[in-house]
């Protein structure tokens, strides 16, 4: 029995240690986003007069509500809902055409499967980046800039989620498409009776991962809005840096960041769930 | 409920021939086993009656309608495959009304015949599980409700006890067989498993490398075993085999003799040596090297006495147990 209690004591040692090595990471990780919301609380002279205050002002509402409504070139409200708007389009575009193509490349012969197997694959290798110059040339083109469309359609293709499924679809038996056949169940029939509700825990993993990528983007969107009500929320925060003389609005400018973190927040706390399911174990 | 016609049916992938041509006139509600090793294109002809492979030549007809070109739901056949490919995120309920949902049968009906199957496989305090909370012999049940619920014209089983335990199986494989009585549905079942073909089949078809050596009555099949192969793969323990030269008659062709039709004696002509004895209650299996090295089973009645290992004894049978073999395979 003091054997036994002995060997709790020692494992409840090592348990505060880890618990407090979190605890000491997870303080380092977030104090920059405490200071963050701090300044956001504060009215402008208290946060260039050092040193920085480090526990939150009477200036929540004010802030927050000048940064929702009016903002410095666009109200934050308004660039908040073109980034919903983009980051929803590029993750279930992305989610839906890489369904669909995974669907293709497994369950259908071709001619030329192999090819646009490997030609998607390849695109792995080319980000936004690489290829954003002739990308702006066609978005132009198509008259597309300062568009929704524009924002979304270019980012839509995903070889990393085609790829993704097309491993997923290869573990399902090939008996299942068979019964299903045997059903009386058509190809599109089975996808979505089927295929689809067995990659659910897949899709919401993916799910998350693309509306993060979604919602971040920068570059993309810095390109082709030039118009400030079509602005995305990380290039606003950008936007309202002064230029020249002018002096920063730094407490709406944070409010604008806190306000940028916290849908990514809610869709990762909210779907953590099902985007561990999803990552971890598949269901067959 | 229907007839079920393989004529000449034939399949080749490219330039490999996997079916040289299998005939067959099936009636209404006959249990057909086609039985046969791995490799021998039995799950192949069955894929072909059912839609999932396609047919290179010959026909297939169902209730005698030609089925060829026709898809597997329009061919009015249930199937039971090996690993059940139960849908996993559907329920009990679901997994066996899928396709009378597909086939746009009204809901009232739907619940009626998933509510008789469940009945008859003892699966109704089952009906909201999905398959994974099931144990394997459940899940079979219900693959095999699947196919019960369709109300076909013909079942095709697909190896379908080969994921249970031995003693489930045996259980089921009476199970299978009631049911089909039961139904009356014309069935085919692919097996690899002689026991499973010899207890259920009405009739049963032997496949080797693509051909069907025997098509009859399992028994009849075991007393008359039309070529060597077929001699040799039905029963347990196989069929001895005897080359004409150590009996000194015509070399080349080969002589079978079941191990129950042999009998040992002190003295004799053939003379064999004993490798081993296994005593398995009931009876004892006696495994002996012959002179050219042939490897030689008997088995006699548990009571009789059986030699020490390494004794030499004679062997004998008498002549009308004898079948006799050419040397490529068939029957003389």
């Amino acid at each position: 029995m003091a054997e036994h209690s002995g060997m709790v004591e020692k494992r409840g040692a090592g348990l505060w240690l880890t618990h407090l090595g979190l605890i000491i990471g997870v303080a380092f990780i977030f104090f920059p986003i405490w200071l963050a919301f701090v300044a956001s609380t504060v009215s402008q002279p208290e946060i260039v007069r050092p040193p920085m205050p480090l526990l939150p002002g009477d200036q929540f509402f004010e802030n927050y509500s000048k940064a929702l409504t009016a903002g410095i070139n666009a109200p934050v409200a308004l660039m908040l809902g073109n980034s919903l708007f983009m980051a929803l389009g590029i993750a279930i575009g992305k989610i839906a055409i890489s369904l669909l193509s995974a669907f293709a490349i497994v369950y259908f012969k071709f001619p030329g499967k192999k090819l646009f197997f490997w030609l998607i694959f390849l695109t792995l290798m080319l980000p936004v980046e690489v290829r954003i110059v002739p990308t702006y040339e066609v978005i132009a083109n198509f008259g597309m800039l300062n568009s929704y469309q524009g924002l979304i359609l270019p980012l839509i293709a995903s070889a990393t989620a085609t790829f993704l499924f097309r491993q997923f679809f290869m573990t399902v038996p090939d008996e299942l498409a068979e019964a299903a056949r045997v059903d009386g169940a058509g190809p599109m029939r089975f996808f979505f009776d089927i295929l689809l509700p067995m990659s659910r825990t897949n899709i919401a993993a993916l799910f998350v991962i693309l509306f993060i990528y979604g919602w971040n983007q920068y570059l993309w969107p810095l390109l082709i809005t030039t118009d400030p009500s079509m602005n995305t929320i990380v290039m606003g925060i950008k936007q309202m840096f002064p230029s020249g003389d002018d002096i920063a609005d730094w407490p709406v400018i944070m409010a604008t960041s806190i306000l940028a973190m916290v849908p990514p927040v809610l869709v990762v706390v909210g779907m953590q769930k099902l985007f561990i399911r999803g990552l971890v174990e598949s269901e067959k | 409920m229907a007839t079920l016609t393989l004529n000449n049916v034939k399949k080749s992938f490219g330039k490999t021939d996997v079916i040289h041509g299998v005939s067959i006139d099936i009636e209404d509600g006959e249990f057909i086993v086609i039985v046969g090793p791995s490799g021998c294109g039995k799950s192949t002809l069955l894929r072909m009656v059912a839609g999932l492979e396609t047919i290179t030549d010959g026909e297939v007809q169902i209730g005698g309608r030609r089925v060829n070109e026709e898809e597997p739901m329009a061919r009015d056949i249930a199937m039971v495959f090996q690993n059940y490919a139960l849908y996993p995120h559907m329920s009990v309920f679901d997994n066996m009304a899928y396709g009378l949902k597909i086939a746009k049968v009204p809901r009232s009906e739907i619940e009626t015949r998933v509510a008789q199957a469940a009945k008859l496989l003892q699966l109704e305090p089952y009906l909201t599980r999905k398959p994974r909370e099931l144990s394997g012999g459940q899940r079979q049940r219900v693959a095999m409700g699947r196919a019960i619920v369709r109300k076909p014209a013909v079942f095709l089983f697909d190896e379908p006890l080969s994921n249970l335990d031995a003693k489930l199986r045996v259980q089921m494989r009476l199970e299978i067989r009631a049911l089909q009585r039961e139904l009356g549905v014309t069935s085919l079942y692919v097996t690899h498993d002689q026991v499973e073909a010899m207890t259920m089949a009405d009739r049963m078809i032997v496949m080797n490398g693509g051909v069907a050596d025997q098509i009859g009555k399992p028994l009849e099949v075991y007393a008359n075993p039309a070529t060597e192969f077929v001699a040799g793969f039905i029963g347990s323990p196989p069929t001895n085999f005897l080359s004409g030269a150590l009996l000194g008659r015509a070399s080349g062709i080969k002589l079978g003799v079941r191990p129950e039709h042999m009998r040992l004696f002190d003295t004799g002509p053939l003379r064999a040596r004993t490798t081993y004895c296994e005593a398995l209650g009931a009876e004892t299996l006696v495994h002996l090297t012959c002179a050219d090295g042939t490897q030689v089973t008997v088995r006699q009645d548990a009571a009789a006495p059986f030699p020490q290992e390494g004794a030499e004894v004679g062997l004998g049978w008498s002549s009308e147990h004898e079948m006799t073999f050419d040397a490529s395979g068939p029957r003389i």
